[in-house]
This record gives C-alpha cells, sequence and structure tokens, in this order.
C-alpha cells in the first residue's frame, strides 16, 4: 500500500550553518515504527536528491515518536549566505511530508494506515 | 505544595510579537520572564550599528518593551527579568534602561546586573597568537583566513553569570550572546540551588529553555499538528514552564489566551533545530533528549520529565560574523495565461543579458514562486497557474557586478514577455553578505564578568 508521510506524520524543520534539521512525528505513536522501518535515511536521501548537495544523517527519538534528520548542503550556503526564499530551512518539513512509501498490504491495514491514492 | 518556579517567555527573536512581554506579566501569575533577543545575524546587525554609533548595539525593542513590564518588576508581583538584549552593548542597554525607569514609580528598587565578556572582537588577534585556531566546525579552516573581515565575534556563556547577577539582588538581568536555553537554566539554578554538577536537573532545565525559547512555536505558533484548529492565534498566549524542585516541568500558557499547548506541539519545539538527539550540547551540561517523557496535564499543559544529561566539555561554541561578498534579489510577477513559461522566458533572456556584458557572479539563482520556491523539484506543479513571481539573485565578490544586475530585472518590463507586472518595489537593493563562523575555543579563556547598576 501507498502511504504518503502528510497522512501519518507532522514535522517541524530549521536551519544550523548549511544543515537544515527536520523532525518527523508519527501522528500516531502505533505508527511510529512505520517511521523506523520505511522513512529511511537512504530513502529520505533519494528524496531529496534534487535538493540538497550532501549527505543525510536520521537520529531516533522513541520517547517521542519521532525521527530527526540532517540534511547536509541544504541551504545553499547558509541562512545569510543563500539566495533561496526559505533561507532557514523552514518548508523542508512540507517537503518531507511530500514522501509517498509502500508499506505492505497486511501491515498497513493492521495498522490503520491511510491509503494514498494518486 | 512544593515550591514551583513558573517563567513566562516572552519573546523568540529580535521582531517577535511587541505585545508579548507585556502581556506575560499581566496575564497571571510569573516569577521570571525570559526575553530572548539574539539569532547569529543579530549580532553582526548590533556590531555594524555600534560602530556607527558606539552608545548602540543592543536590541532597542528591550527598552520599549520594558516600560510595559517594569511595574510587575517594581511593585508587590516583584517579577525578574533574563534577558540577552545586550547584544554587543550590554551596559549601553543596561543605561538606556535606567535611563527609561527614572520615570517609573519605586525606580529605586530597580538593579540591574549587567554580564559582559563574551565579545571576543577586541580580543581576537591576541586569542589567535596565542595558538587558538577558532577552526570552522564544518570546514576546518583556520580563522586566520578570513580575520581581516570579521565583523563580531561572540562566546555562547552558560547560566554561571546570571546566577551571580540573581544572587545579588539583580530584578532585570542583562546580557549578550549566552546560550538562550541559560536565560531559564539561571534562574532556576538560582531559585533551586541546584549544584552544578546535577547533570539531570541542569539538562531538565536546558529542555525547558529549549521548548520556550522560540516564544509561541510552543504554544501553537507555527505548528503543523493539525494547524487548522489551534484556537485564537490573534490571541495567542506566549509560554509558561512551572518548574519543581526535581526539575520536571508543566509547559502551559496564560488562561484566557488563544494558541494551544498538547503533547503534538511541543514535540514539534523538541525536535526544533535539533542535532543528535542524544547530545545537545551547552557550556553548563550535555542534555540527552531521547529520554524525556511528556504527558498530557489537563488543558493546555504538557508534564515534561526524565530527562537526563551529561558533564560539559572544556569549550565553548563561539559565533564570528564575518563579511562575505555581496547579493541581490529582484521579482517580477507574470500573470495567465502560460504564467511559468513567460516567467522561464524572462529569466533565459537576463541571464543572457548579464552574460553578454561579461559580468562575473558566484551565483545566480532562480526560483519561480508559485511553483517552485518553496519545494523545488519535489512540487507538482498545475498545468494552469493564475501567476508566477520570477525572484533572481545574484551573489559574488564584485560589488559593481551586482549593482549592473540591478539595473536588468525592470527593463523586463518593455524588453520581454508580456502580462507582467509587480515591479513598483523599483530597483533591487545590493546587500553585503555576513557569513557565519561556528568555531569552539577553551573555556578558560572565557571570564565572564557581573556588574549591578542602579537608578
Amino acid at each position: 500500500m501507498r502511504v504518503r508521510l502528510l497522512d501519518i506524520a507532522h514535522a517541524r524543520s530549521g536551519d544550523k550553518g548549511d544543515i537544515a534539521n527536520v523532525g518527523l512525528i508519527a501522528l500516531e505513536d502505533k505508527w511510529y515504527p512505520v517511521l523506523v522501518r520505511y522513512v529511511t535515511r537512504e530513502r529520505v536521501a533519494e528524496h531529496f536528491a534534487k535538493v540538497i548537495k550532501g549527505t543525510v544523517e536520521r537520529f531516533e527519538l522513541p520517547n517521542l515518536f519521532a525521527l530527526n534528520f540532517l540534511l547536509y548542503g541544504a541551504l545553499g550556503g547558509g541562512g545569510t549566505v543563500t539566495l533561496r526564499t526559505d533561507a532557514q530551512a523552514k518548508v523542508y518539513s512540507s517537503a518531507l511530508l511530500r514522501l509517498v512509501i509502500e508499506v505492505p498490504d497486511a501491515e498497513a491495514r493492521a495498522l490503520g494506515l491511510p491509503e494514498y491514492r494518486a | 505544595m512544593s515550591k514551583l518556579v513558573r517563567i513566562a517567555a516572552g519573546q523568540g527573536f529580535w521582531g517577535d510579537w511587541l505585545e508579548a512581554p507585556r502581556r506575560q506579566v499581566e496575564g497571571g501569575p510569573v516569577d521570571y520572564l525570559m526575553l530572548d533577543y539574539l539569532a547569529e545575524v543579530t549580532m553582526s546587525i548590533l556590531q555594524k550599528q555600534k560602530q556607527r554609533d558606539p552608545l548602540a548595539g543592543y536590541a532597542r525593542d528591550f527598552i520599549t518593551q520594558m516600560e510595559g513590564v517594569l511595574p510587575a518588576v517594581l511593585d508587590d508581583r516583584r517579577v525578574r527579568v533574563v534577558a540577552n538584549a545586550g547584544g554587543v552593548n550590554p551596559l549601553g542597554c543596561a543605561d538606556a534602561l535606567l535611563e527609561t525607569a527614572r520615570g517609573a514609580a519605586h525606580h529605586e528598587k530597580l538593579r540591574v546586573g549587567v554580564v559582559t565578556g563574551d565579545d571576543l572582537l577586541p580580543r581576537i588577534d591576541e586569542l589567535i597568537a596565542a595558538g587558538h585556531e577558532m577552526a570552522h566546525m564544518e570546514t576546518g579552516a583556520p580563522l586566520s583566513s578570513v580575520r581581516d573581515r570579521v565583523l563580531s565575534a561572540n562566546a555562547y556563556v552558560g547560566a554561571a553569570p546570571i546566577i551571580e547577577a540573581l544572587a545579588r539582588g539583580a530584578n532585570v538581568v542583562v546580557t549578550g550572546r549566552c546560550t538562550d536555553t541559560a536565560l531559564i537554566l539561571a534562574p532556576l539554578m538560582h531559585e533551586f540551588q541546584w549544584p552544578v554538577n546535577d547533570w539531570d536537573r541542569l539538562a531538565s532545565g536546558i529542555v525547558a529553555g529549549h521548548i520556550v525559547e522560540c516564544g509561541a512555536q510552543s504554544t501553537g505558533g507555527n505548528c503543523a499538528y493539525d494547524w487548522s484548529t489551534i484556537p485564537d492565534l490573534e490571541n495567542i498566549g506566549f509560554p509558561i514552564v512551572e518548574v519543581a524542585e526535581d526539575g520536571s516541568f508543566v509547559v502551559t500558557k496564560h488562561p484566557g489566551t488563544g494558541g494551544r499547548v498538547d503533547v503534538h506541539g511541543v514535540t514539534e519545539q523538541l525536535v526544533y533545530e535539533m542535532g543528535d538527539p542524544k547530545q545537545y550540547f551547552t557550556p553548563d551540561v550535555i542534555a540527552d533528549f531521547t529520554t524525556i517523557k511528556l504527558a498530557a496535564d489537563g488543558k493546555d499543559r504538557v508534564r515534561v520529565s526524565n530527562v537526563h544529561g551529561t558533564p560539559p566539555t572544556d569549550m565553548l561554541k563561539i559565533s564570528i560574523a564575518y563579511r562575505d561578498g555581496y547579493k541581490a534579489v529582484g521579482t517580477l510577477v507574470y500573470a495567465w495565461p502560460d504564467a511559468l513559461a513567460k516567467a522561464k522566458e524572462a529569466d533565459r533572456i537576463i541571464r543572457a543579458r548579464l552574460a553578454k556584458l561579461g559580468l562575473e557572479f558566484e551565483l545566480i539563482y532562480t526560483e519561480f514562486v508559485g511553483a517552485t520556491a518553496t519545494h523545488g523539484p519535489l512540487a507538482t506543479i498545475p498545468d494552469e497557474l493564475p501567476e508566477v513571481q520570477l525572484r533572481i539573485g545574484v551573489r559574488g565578490n564584485d560589488r559593481k557586478a551586482i549593482e549592473r544586475f540591478t539595473r536588468e530585472i525592470a527593463p523586463l518590463v518593455l524588453t520581454g514577455p508580456p502580462h507582467v507586472t509587480g515591479y513598483a518595489g523599483g530597483r533591487p537593493k545590493v546587500e553585503e553578505v555576513v557569513a557565519y563562523w561556528p568555531a569552539l575555543v577553551d573555556k578558560s579563556v572565557i571570564a565572564p564578568s557581573v556588574s549591578i547598576l542602579t537608578t
């Protein structure tokens, strides 16, 4: 089943130098393992491949049902240097929520994940 | 009931809601008001202002806002204020505050604690000569490579000098650059007399600081979770932490204010500007965000507990700002039909003209606002857009080239694709680029000092 992150998570993002951080939080606690399993470092790196210059790092916060991603080379040089509208990575959060993951049907149904049809 | 310390946050950055500090002291009982004014970019702006006027270099808003707050400081409410409004001139800030306060009732009770010692600008050469490389934390380059372009240099000082000021009876503490979180941790350490090596409780104070340092971002502002149901944002309440002696605390806001405090919103703020969640570095303690427990505690209340901390390192973070060339950004708006195609053609024309002029830029960067500006290639673009804004920027060291670029936007109105508007703002402004140089320095070279001033 195809599942869009917007439908199972929320997010907030910010900047540090040329790095964007995106905190991704499960909308329901029981969906956190889905984020851990399918929103991998590699998957996120692939999602942002044409947007960022560097690599992606992932950290787990099981206590908050959240993942934290660091996107390197994400801001065209950083807050004050960049020519980007989103100089401080404020909307990388919703850019990540565009990601559509593939979850095995049985697992998705057991967890009541909403299917993404588009 | 055991003692609780209530700390209200009233500014998340310089330029935040002007009403918030006064609302925080008038909306209900609080013991402390913390005001955070300093983003990285702010320090260099303030340093430039101070170069033009030695009396400037601090957050002027603070003085205006304190007019509404001072009654709560000086009357029986005895609210104490901790603010990093001093910027690069904490003493000048304190003088301005005292001047303003002289007209207030009971002004003789005002004791302004001033924290100085974070400003390293006058000491850079001395430090480099003494072998402190202050290498860039990401690139490893030594500071000497940009030495002649440095505008400001400040160390992120921890809680200790603020605690000293409070212990010496200050009811308003004005600092220069310190960690945002120290503005919360220090009053807690002062009130509860937490030992400086009680890592878990210190880490709790840091987490409390992290949650409230961005103002209303923890009370429903900029909150993605179910955003459209967050009530009464026009009347949003800024955050308050009610901290117990064991370090656990509740995040809340004044009754009758707008916004929302819930576990989802507080979680969003916890992960904001997060690096490795196991190691949130501060000069006072390293906080671990992976043990924190959040629990709903009634309407607009979230309980935070179980924070762990470990000892800090021997290094302090310093933030250096330096001149790094110039930039300018110009915009034009293209209307339906074919809005995006026309904006793209205009972009091509400008680039071709710039190339023909032989101008060199480090970067020419184009966005199509309404189509690609926020999510770039990740966005799906509908066939028919009602309008698109062409936003084209250049950056480089040659100021003349940047200035010439600013003359290439308006001509498109008569020499490019049709249905163009939105040029009334005039020619783009050339801006100096201020870049950041994050570095570490031995803690031992920074010795903050505290003075207490009265009217």
